[in-house]
């Protein structure tokens, strides 16, 4: 069955929704305080407070561990340690057999007196008050055996290994042609190193947990991106069959890759709920999520491109370095892109892992495109400069015709269109290609582009719609809205296919009662959610027919392209009933139907991504270094829009991560002690208003028919691939001092104005 | 749970007492930082007085021509003031640059002077930390410090005081009044409240336990050009890495006087004597500005990820001053 064109798209067209700049459906919920989360909203009876203490050092084992104290304290009710862990299986093998149990796997807490990180949860204390349970924690005495660890990715460049897969399953390596030799013999060569910085998600909402257990049933109530994946997850560390586990998630205070899995409050919390017999609410502190949340991992980045004269790629090279933990693997996929961005005869990239004795990281917003691009697209600048062609001519003859090592044709491809029409609107004629050239007062003033790509995923889904008695439409799914606005998308494209307004609409998700989906991640969901209920729709509709056609037999002679569903009537060759009435009237308790996506020949057979240009103007202060980020400007080909204002924010929001990751994102691993430095929001810079200008995204007409029955492309990544390389472009453009290791903080620009 | 007790002091002569008779005792005003410090559990009172409804909210004209800002001023309301936008315009440009308007709502003007460092050691309880745990030593010498100090350290510290407010302050000779325990009024220059590190990080200013912050009085408006510079890692809400608190007073091709304090730099709102001196009655030249900074900072250290700033202090300076004498 082929994804997204089973069922052919209704007679008639009734899209008035889709692609409108509807407002949040959950706008005014979310405003109001009215939404709840997983930690503060959800009011459960009885609840108690769990507050985990992490580990002191990064590696080693406890000695002891001495919680009398603890216990003692007033308010306390259990304190859990590896000596009194409820059983779990044990972790297992660094690297799962198979892609999805990476999701799925049982991550047992507190199981040993081994520490693998630092900060690694060593005791829970559960108390009547969040208060009571932080106080505790400080009376636990814990004697460490400190053992020496591995910290310093550069000084264990060497120890450096190649894994099985790469994540989401690809190659770790690939080879066309013979890169050696080409590079050698080619006839403009390049060759730099590039490092991006580890780097923490850091949602809003931190990772919090209520869990609450009637009988054998567990229920959580939590912030996560893929309801599946918690359900497994839970199911398998507490060794319980999954229909036991139900997950509740409705909104979620962004997730951004980092609520993709269960994490210690998930687990913990299912797992002292039950032994202290109430409800257990867990969250981890702002600190806590920098070593227990996942983050985005260090690499260092070889790149190696070799041209001719004419400006066409002969060799282009991609090795990655990148740090991952000992006892978990993560291969983050950061080359994968160069193997389809740019043609060229030969080319090799290569991903190779530096074991730590630290947290692994995890997926986070755009992994691979977003540290990949961040280094590749800088290179991409160089060159072009060293061949001294303008960086989007140096693109445009380089532009493949189809996929370059997959040799597929692409879906929809519209790079090049991408950079021109953002060159256009940009004003990039005006750039002065010679570095240090442009001045507006004591800033130093540079303009730089880069592309973007990110791939076009689909997962497999369901969803059930039911139009009740009253003709209200209610759509379940097990999706998510991390914040990306899925509640208000679903509602349009349930809206446009059954021809209700929105009003009559109610769209339900994050419950694993619902249908199963590919949740929020890799900016698939609302390609695959929306399918699925698109798809849901029209088997209503079928439903709704049919019924009409048994109770009204002479219907049969209306030809089934003259039935349509529009304004929320049912139409027989022009002859309308409200469809609340007919439901009503044959159906009372309502109409119910499922419909389902998963990936298909045209996801196999093409090479499917979105694509867009950045352009950005810098100002860069002649006397200190300080980078103001003046104007920006994306252009967007990702098929169709579902929603202008929602897609909007969302790449604007890849666009401020863009301007964070090249200016100031990073998190410091202390290399004596194994922990982050600077684990806070004061000292962990993100963006704030001030750093962020008029963001302007341009969106390309485009339909893609090979993604999915709507039309529509991954959006909620794009704005942050390579973003921040055109950030760093305008800053080599503005400044004339090329900086390879992010982020571009004034101190490394300080030597080079002078 | 770790309680304490509380209580909101109605006067100032109770608040004091209440503090000095338990050694555990902290008066709390806004409370931005000491509450940040007593989750993480690095101040541990048994006791707070809160002094933040005492009545000590008003800025006044002095005779002298000065003005007595009240210790519970907000940053927020200080900033707004218009005496002090129009006479005392680097104070009201460096409180504008510290923290965020939230945080500026709450903070107080004598909170603000005695805010701890933001050394990541310090708010890291399993770390050592001089300052914070005296003996246990420094993480931040060699380790990651690129927040830290090039100027006043010793090697037991090299923490820097982050107050913005506090440089500009500084630049204008400001006067700290304090009431001690015994209830004697001292006027403390406040070039004198903070300490050194030395060999105990661990006391920070020249306040008695008890003594406690009534307010801040400015002398008359010194002539010259006001400018307050601060050069951080964003644009907005980020301590600085440097920071200029700058009065020129400079007219036909000469400078007449100059007053400069530093922030960022060391432990304690820096002010550049030295150089001031050779300033004063100079031509703004290009040898002056070297004679300047070397005086300024020849004795800058760095200690590995903060070299930088001996650079970025020198420019900025340089900016600075010649931002004042060409508007002067
Ligand atoms: C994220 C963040 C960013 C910040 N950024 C900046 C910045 O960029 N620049 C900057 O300058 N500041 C910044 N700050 C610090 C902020 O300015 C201070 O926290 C604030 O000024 C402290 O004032 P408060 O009244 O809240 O002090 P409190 O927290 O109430 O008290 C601080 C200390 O002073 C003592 N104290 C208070 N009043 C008196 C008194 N009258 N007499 C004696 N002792 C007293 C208290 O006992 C306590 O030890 C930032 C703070 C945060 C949290
Ligand atoms: S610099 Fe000072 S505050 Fe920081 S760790 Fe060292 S002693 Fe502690």
């Amino acid at each position: 069955m082929s994804e997204n064109r089973t069922n052919a798209s209704p007679s008639h067209t009734n899209e008035t929704y889709i692609g409108r700049p509807l407002d949040r459906v959950d706008g005014r919920l979310k405003v109001t305080g009215g939404a709840p989360y997983a930690y503060e909203h959800v009011e459960i009876a009885g609840a108690v407070h769990g507050y985990i203490l992490g580990a002191a050092i990064a590696k080693g084992r406890m000695a002891a561990i001495d919680t009398a104290e603890a216990e003692k304290a007033p308010g306390v009710l259990y304190v859990m340690t590896h000596r009194n862990a409820p059983s779990q299986p044990d972790f297992g093998p660094s690297v799962t057999p198979t892609v999805p149990e990476v999701f799925t796997r049982a991550r047992p807490m507190l199981s040993d007196d081994r520490v693998r990180f630092y900060d690694e949860p060593v005791a829970l204390i559960v108390a009547e008050t969040f208060e009571a349970a932080r106080a505790a924690a400080s009376l636990i005495r814990v004697r460490y055996e400190t053992e020496p660890g591995r910290y310093d990715m550069e000084a264990h460049l060497a120890e450096a290994y190649a894994p099985q897969r790469t994540n989401a399953g690809f190659e770790t390596d690939s080879a066309v042609g013979d890169f050696e030799g080409a590079f050698a013999a080619a006839e403009v060569r390049l060759d730099v190193s590039y490092t991006t910085p580890y780097q923490h998600h850091n949602p809003m909402e931190p990772h919090a947990t209520t869990a609450v257990w009637s009988g054998d049933d567990l229920t959580i109530y939590t912030g996560a991106q893929t309801i599946a994946n918690f359900r497994a997850g839970i199911a398998n560390t507490l060794q319980l069959p999954p229909e036991r586990v139900r997950i509740v998630s409705p909104f979620v205070g962004g997730g951004f890759g980092a609520k993709l899995i269960v994490h210690a409050d998930t687990v913990l919390a299912a797992l002292a709920a039950r032994v202290v017999g109430r409800p257990v609410k867990i969250a981890l502190t702002r600190q806590q999520m920098f070593a227990n949340a996942g983050h985005r991992a260090k690499m260092k980045h070889d790149v190696r491109l070799g041209a001719d004269r004419n400006g066409r790629l002969v060799a282009i090279s991609h090795d990655v370095f990148s740090a991952t933990s000992g006892f978990e693997e993560f291969c983050e996929q950061t080359a994968v892109f160069v193997r389809a961005l740019y043609a060229s005869q030969t080319r090799r990239t290569r991903h190779r892992l530096i074991g730590l004795d630290t947290n692994r990281g995890e997926w986070m917003r755009s992994p691979g495109e977003a540290p990949g691009m961040l280094a590749f697209e800088c290179a991409i600048d160089e060159m072009a400069e060293q061949l001294g062609l303008d960086p989007i001519e140096f693109r445009i003859r380089n532009e493949p015709t189809r996929d370059p090592e997959r040799d597929v044709p692409f879906s929809t491809r519209n790079l090049v269109a991408c950079m021109q029409e953002g060159a256009k609107r940009f004003g990039w004629k005006r750039r002065n290609s010679q570095p240090r050239a442009m001045r507006d007062g004591r800033f130093l003033v540079g303009y730089g582009m880069a592309a973007a790509m990110r791939p076009n995923y689909i997962g497999a889904t369901r969803a059930r719609v039911r139009l009740g008695g009253n003709g209200h439409l209610t759509v379940q799914a097990d999706m998510t809205d991390i914040g990306t606005g899925t509640y208000t998308i679903l509602t349009q494209i349930a809206a446009d296919a059954t021809g209700l307004p929105p009003s009559a609409i109610t769209v339900e998700l994050g419950d694993s009662n619902f249908p199963r989906t590919a949740g929020s991640g890799g900016s698939w969901g609302a390609a695959s959610s929306g399918s699925a209920v698109h798809n849901a729709c029209l088997a209503l509709r079928e439903r709704i027919v049919a019924e009409a056609r048994r109770a009204d037999p002479s219907l049969a002679s209306v030809a089934a392209g003259d039935v349509d569903f529009a304004n929320g009537e049912i139409r027989w060759a022009g002859r309308g009933e409200p469809l609340g009435q007919l439901v009503g009237r044959l159906a009372p308790s309502g109409i119910e139907a499922e419909g389902q996506v998963e990936r298909g020949d045209d996801y196999r057979n093409f090479s499917q991504h979105s694509y867009g240009a950045h352009f950005v103007e810098a100002g860069v202060d002649i006397d200190t270094g300080e980078i103001r980020i003046r104007r920006m400007l994306s252009t967007i080909g990702a098929g169709r829009i579902l929603n202008q204002k929602t897609a909007r924010s969302q790449v604007i929001g890849g666009m401020t991560w863009g301007i964070g990751a090249a200016l100031m994102e990073e998190s410091v691993l202390d290399p004596r002690y194994g922990h982050f430095v600077n684990h806070d929001l004061a000292e962990y810079h993100v963006p704030v208003n001030a750093d962020v200008p008029f963001l302007e995204v341009v969106f390309l007409e485009e339909h893609d028919d090979k993604a999915n029955v709507l039309g529509s492309k991954g959006i909620g990544e794009l704005g942050v691939c390579g973003t921040g390389a055109a950030v760093a472009n305008a800053i080599y453009n503005a400044t004339g001092v090329r900086v390879r290791e992010f982020p571009i903080t004034l101190d490394k620009l300080l030597a080079g104005l002078a | 749970m770790r309680s304490f007790t509380y209580q909101r002091a109605t006067s100032s002569q109770e608040a004091i007492a209440a503090v000095a008779a338990n050694p555990d005792a902290r008066f709390i005003a806004g409370g931005t930082n000491l509450l940040d410090l007593m989750k993480l559990g690095i101040e541990r009172p048994s006791h707070l007085v809160d002094i933040s409804r005492l009545p000590l909210a008003e800025i006044e004209d002095t005779p002298e021509g000065g003005l007595r800002i009240g210790a519970e001023v907000r940053n927020s309301d200080l900033a707004a003031d218009l005496r002090v936008r129009n006479r005392y315009p680097v104070l009201a440009q460096a409180l504008l640059a510290g923290a965020s308007a939230q945080i500026r709502n709450k903070a107080s003007t004598a909170g603000n002077l005695l805010q701890r460092t933001r050394c990541y050691f310090f708010y890291d309880p399993n770390m050592p930390c001089n300052k914070r745990q005296p003996g246990s030593g420094c993480a931040a010498i060699e380790g990651f410090n690129r927040m830290h100090a090039i100027l006043g350290t010793s090697s037991a510290c090299i923490a820097v005081h982050p107050s913005d407010m506090a440089v500009a302050m500084a630049a204008l000779d400001a006067q700290i009044e304090t009431v001690t325990p015994e209830g004697e009024t001292r006027a403390i220059p406040i070039g004198d409240l903070h300490s050194l590190p030395g060999e105990t990080p661990n006391v920070e200013t020249v306040l008695r336990h008890g003594e406690m912050i009534t307010a801040v009085v400015l002398p008359p408006p010194p002539a010259g050009r006001q400018i307050y510079r601060k050069v951080r890692d964003r644009a907005s809400y980020a301590f600085a890495l440097v920071s200029v608190a700058a009065v020129i007073d400079a007219g036909a091709g000469r400078v007449l006087s100059a007053r400069i304090a530093m922030g960022g730099i060391a432990p304690k709102p820096w002010r550049l004597s030295e150089a001031e001196r050779l300033l004063s009655g100079a031509e703004p030249s290009k040898e002056t500005f070297e004679q300047v900074d070397d005086a300024a900072f020849a004795k800058a250290r760095g200690s590995g990820d903060n070299d930088f700033k001996i650079m970025l202090a020198r420019r900025t300076l340089r900016a600075t001053l010649a931002a004042a004498i060409r508007t002067a």
